[in-house]
């Protein structure tokens, strides 16, 4: 099955290699060192600076961070959405699903043809923002149906048919599609857009925030019908959020992000219950949880830093609590440093308990059982 | 339907105010404008004096009150007075002459400088640092000319120097109105240094906002998510970024209209073009009151009803305006 | 806080400078140096009629640069007369007009309920009716009026388009937070409308005042071509009501017309120009800088997939690039607190003393200015 791609052997470790063992598991989407930059007047800002991540067919990847961490930033290039002055400077972006499964093609190199029958056939893309992602002078159903122009050849009234169909799997009434935007409440909207998403049938479907604006009953119901969703079409999500307690819940794998790095990826389960990264760890300490003793909440001092600086070393040593000399120098690269499980990464070896740490100030609190 | 109902509401109020305005118009002038009228115009009958007596308030004719209600019957009934100047040609045939050239004229042009704009402006918002967006400072130049500069150098280059076109008036002298063969070329012949006056001016500010709408449009989400769902490029820009940008443009031309026809009037005057404009001009210079009056009022209407013809093409395009109030 | 911000807003968004508004300033600002100095410049007064022989209808020359009119009076003294009378008459009228705009603008969306709904009726009324012809007939009636009434009729009738437009912007920022933490805390109505809302809203009241400021030198110019205005008052407007009066065109005076025209036409344009500043810091979206860039020799368009271009990175990591001094000392700021932790901590031989070393090494080759901080922050650290 030799491609001119192959996608096992690329020189990241062993992450990729162990999950590949297994054929049928080879990755939907493989970012590899991907950087971007916002290129101005003044100089240029690094929003992501060689990521890599793998997400593979039907399962939910959790991208974590704060804000301006370059989760958005990743998912968006990954499709070459980033509008100028956005330009990827470095990595690649291998797409091996659906029609491209038998010749898997890296994004960055596609051309605009082969990018049309990328977008939504293959990765669709659930806004933040609902009010905002809608056209606000266009009926829903109209908004429904012209992508299925682009990519499914279907009748009139097949496309009908399938409006209605995909508005009944959302739980939206079917007279609906005739209304605009602002006649829907805000629920309503985002399972529109969700709905929007699910036209072409895609593999992938990568959610920005879906849920941030919405109330927290309304976030349970409509994150519960994604899953459920999920399960019947078999796409998988590049779930996109800064609610670190969500993505506990709702994920199978976890990458965390930290000024335009990816600092540690891995099993959620892995993530949670042996936190690598030190950043990681402070993440899991400022959220509570419902169930356990109740402990004291720490956030974690200080900001991230800013894009427009050119970092050597680790971006989060000024914040952290720990630190040894070569802090300012590491490669940042993943590294396999959970004794136990080979596809837990992390950039920092801390915890695995390599290299000389010297702590300054205890992280107060700790993971979950 | 709310929001139409409460423009026509607004668009009464406004007409009744024009009404008072003109109304007060000529009372408010200096001296007794009856007599001077007749100093002026001697040939005038003594049943034109007391007409106009009437007309212009002059004289002990009852209350203010009951003036202004005679005024209000007189133009319910079309009667807007007999101009002394053309004694007896009643005001308003005189309107009637002068009002479907400066419509025919100024509406066309507009109607095409503002087609021409907007598809100017959404191709130089769309190819941000194109050639479209070198040549703006070049197009405030020109948005900043007055309109009867601008006839001015066409007339001086076009006209004067180059023999083109045809410097003044609507129609070679001489010639019969009416649908033939012949007036209509010249009237047409006429008509297009004013036209290009009209539409090189004015062209320029529509491109200047619609290019401004249409980057702020471009940049929402709505637009990336039309890209994101890999709509051809023609799709989105059209039905997603300039339906919506248009918007406030279409407003914002029907608010432009009181300019257009200001900026008309005087390019009128440069071309000795016979329609509204040089009658306002040539009354107002003449003291001719009752047509002064008369022609203020009709440009009041028409500026009214344009509005509302515009409110109404805003409604159509924007759903939200149908359910909201405002 | 919010104050604050928006200044280094502005203060950034001059200094990145674009040339259109640079154009316009400079234009602007030459303009008005003329009217304020321009009556005292005149060579000749420029009322003063020749008969001499060829003084009539002369072509620009050393004497009269402008050339002369019909009656031999010189064209450069009227235009710098007349520019001072033009330009003071539209200041006048844009500050006068700007002032009611905002008091009626922020009022009305502030106050909201019947009296937004009564002020915005006057201003709509105002804005469906037809100046021009109405100036035209009260002027025309009163031919001897001076440039007061003239102003304060430009005033009355052109201030409700800058009141729509603030009103607009009032009524989205009344809703923000901040405003709300303002009433909530007390603060008085009179002091949130001065000192909350006002300093947001400065860029659109600026824009606004130039727009009226165009808006009344071409409607002053309008009418004083057409010679209804006060004819014996020199303005750049009656100078060519004279050119027209006395038949500029057929004469083929083009001195007559052209040039006092375009001189109309610049102060307009730098006014424009002006504006297109102010919309930009208003509107950051605007500014070329922001969104327009060249990847391999071509701009980018909103519309194309995002640029992959590898290997070209302008932030080369490791070594900091000399033409972003700020980056570097930041960067450096970093690094260097970051060496002197470790120095502080650990005794140089037990760390990895090659890779440490190697480290401050690049640094202080690659930028000079970068050992003395380095040595102070490890005088600090040790």
């Amino acid at each position: 099955m030799a491609t001119s791609i192959d996608l096992v052997s690329l020189e990241r470790p062993q992450e990729m290699t162990v999950n590949t063992q297994d054929e049928n598991r080879r990755p939907l989407l493989s970012i590899r060192d991907m950087t971007v930059e916002y290129r101005g007047r003044g100089g240029s800002a690094k929003a992501v600076d060689r990521a890599s991540l793998d997400i593979f067919p039907q399962e939910v990847v959790g991208l974590a961070g704060e804000s301006g961490s370059g989760k958005s930033t990743l998912a968006y290039a990954a499709c070459r959405l980033l509008r100028p002055p956005a330009v990827i400077t470095a990595g690649s972006t291998i797409y091996g699903g659906g029609q491209f499964s038998k010749s898997p093609r890296d994004i960055f190199k596609m051309n605009d043809d082969e990018l049309t029958s990328l977008r939504w056939k293959e990765i669709a893309i659930v806004f933040q923002s609902a009010m905002n992602s809608l056209n606000p002078v266009m009926k829903i159903g109209a908004q429904l149906r012209d992508a299925m122009d682009v990519h499914l050849n279907l009748s009139k009234s097949q496309a009908e048919a399938k409006v209605e169909e995909v508005l009944d799997m959302v739980g939206i009434p079917r007279d609906r599609a005739r209304s605009y935007p602002h006649q829907l409440s805000g629920g309503m909207r985002q399972r529109v857009i969700i709905a929007m998403a699910l036209v072409a049938n895609p593999k992938l479907i990568i959610m920005d925030e879906p849920t941030t604006a919405l109330d927290v009953v309304l976030q349970r119901e409509i994150l519960s019908q994604i899953v459920e969703l999920k399960e019947r079409l078999g796409f998988a999500i590049l779930f996109i959020t800064h609610d670190l307690s969500l993505m506990m819940e709702l994920t199978d794998r976890l990458a965390i992000m930290y000024a335009g790095r990816i600092v540690e990826i891995g099993e959620t389960q892995a993530l949670r219950s042996n936190p690598l990264h030190p950043y990681t760890r402070g993440l899991l300490a400022s959220f509570p949880s419902i169930r356990g003793a109740r402990r004291e909440l720490s956030g974690i001092k200080g900001a991230p830093p800013s894009p427009l600086d050119e970092i050597i070393g680790c971006p989060f040593a000024p914040r952290c609590s720990f630190i040894r000399p070569s802090c300012s120098e590491v490669s940042m690269k993943l590294e396999q440093l959970d004794r136990v499980d080979p596809t837990h990464l992390s950039t920092c070896p801390f915890e695995a308990g390599q290299g000389d740490f010297v702590e300054l100030e205890k992280i107060k609190g700790g993971p979950d059982e | 339907m709310k929001f139409l109902l409460r423009r026509i509401g607004f668009y009464l109020i406004a007409l009744f105010v024009a009404i008072t305005v003109n109304f007060f118009i000529p009372r408010l002038m200096p001296g007794n404008v009856v007599d001077s009228l007749m100093a002026k115009y001697p040939t005038l009958k003594p049943q034109a004096q007391h007409a106009l007596e009437i007309l212009l308030g002059v004289g002990h004719n009852g209350s203010l009150i009951g003036q202004y209600f005679t005024y209000l019957h007189q133009l319910a009934t079309g009667n807007l007075g007999i101009d002394p100047l053309q004694f007896p040609t009643p005001v308003i045939s005189i309107i009637k002459a002068a009002l479907p050239w400066t419509l025919v004229l100024v509406g066309t042009a507009t109607v095409i400088a503002w087609v021409l704009g907007t598809l100017l402006g959404i191709f130089a918002a769309w190819r941000r640092g194109g050639f479209l967006d070198q040549i703006l400072p070049g197009l405030s130049f020109i948005q900043a000319t007055p309109y009867f500069f601008l006839a001015l150098v066409l007339v001086w280059v076009l006209s004067i120097h180059f023999h083109l076109f045809p410097s003044q008036q609507g129609f070679s002298n001489g010639l019969a109105i009416g649908w033939n063969g012949p007036f209509i070329a010249s009237a047409l012949d006429h008509a297009i240094l004013p036209a290009l006056t009209i539409v090189v001016t004015s062209m320029a500010g529509w491109m200047l906002q619609m290019r401004n709408v249409m980057i702020t449009t471009i940049g929402e989400d709505y637009v990336l998510a039309a890209q994101a769902k890999g709509l051809a490029n023609r799709r989105v820009i059209f039905s997603y970024a300039a339906r919506n940008a248009i918007l406030p443009s279409l407003s914002g031309f029907a608010l432009a209209l009181g300019f257009v026809v200001s900026g008309t009037l005087l390019m009128e005057i440069v071309f000795n073009y016979p329609g509204i404009g040089t009658q306002l001009y040539t009354a107002v210079t003449s003291n001719d009151y009752p047509l002064t009056q008369a022609i203020f009022l009709v440009i009041s209407v028409t500026v009214l009803v344009a509005n509302i013809v515009a409110d109404v093409i805003y409604v159509v395009s924007d759903p939200r305006a149908r359910s909201k109030g405002e | 806080m919010r104050v604050v911000a928006r200044a280094t807003q502005l203060k950034r968004s001059f200094s990145s400078q674009n040339t259109k508004v640079k154009v316009g300033i400079v234009l602007t600002l030459i303009f008005v140096a003329v009217a304020i100095f321009g009556p005292l410049l005149a060579p000749y007064d420029p009322s003063a009629q020749s008969a001499a022989q060829g003084a009539s209808v002369a072509a620009p020359s050393l004497n009269h640069l402008f050339g002369t009119d019909q009656l031999g009076r010189d064209i450069f003294s009227q235009v710098l007369v007349g520019t001072r009378t033009t330009l003071l008459l539209g200041i006048l009228t844009g500050l006068i007009a700007t002032t009611l705009s905002v008091l009626v603008g922020v009022t009305s969306a502030y106050i909201g309920g019947l009296g937004d709904e009564l002020l915005s009726l006057l201003s709509n009324i105002f804005l469906v009716f037809p100046a021009l012809p109405f100036l035209i007939v009260v002027l025309g009636a009163f031919p001897k009026s001076g440039e007061i009434t003239t102003i304060l009729l430009l005033a009355f009738l052109g201030w409700p388009w800058g009141a729509r437009v603030i009103r607009a912007q009032t009524l989205s920022l009344r809703n923000r937070d901040f405003i709300t933490a303002a009433r909530e805390s007390g603060e008085s109505n009179f002091r949130i409308i001065i000192f909350e809302l006002l300093p947001n809203e400065l860029s659109l009241i600026a824009a606004s005042f130039v727009g009226t400021v165009l808006y009344a030198i071409g409607a002053s110019v309008g009418l004083d071509f057409l010679g209804v205005g006060n004819t014996t008052i020199w303005s750049l407007g009656t100078i060519l009501y004279w050119a027209q009066n006395g038949n500029a065109l057929q004469l083929g005076a083009w001195w007559w017309f052209a040039i006092p025209g375009v001189i109309i036409a610049l102060i307009g344009t730098g006014l424009v120009l002006l504006n297109f500043g102010l919309d930009e810091i208003g509107n950051p979206r605007l500014r070329d800088s922001n969104s327009s860039i060249k990847v391999g020799g071509r701009r980018v368009r909103p519309s194309d997939p995002t640029p992959v271009e590898i290997g070209v990175s302008s932030a080369q990591f490791g070594v900091p690039s000399s033409t972003t001094k700020r980056r570097d000392r930041r960067q450096l700021g970093i690094a260097a607190r970051e060496v002197s932790v470790g120095a502080a901590l650990q005794s140089p031989s037990t760390i990895d003393s090659n890779g440490r070393e190697n480290s401050i090494a690049t640094l202080v080759d690659a930028n000079d200015t970068s050992t003395s901080q380095i040595e102070d922050s490890q005088r600090r650290g040790a």
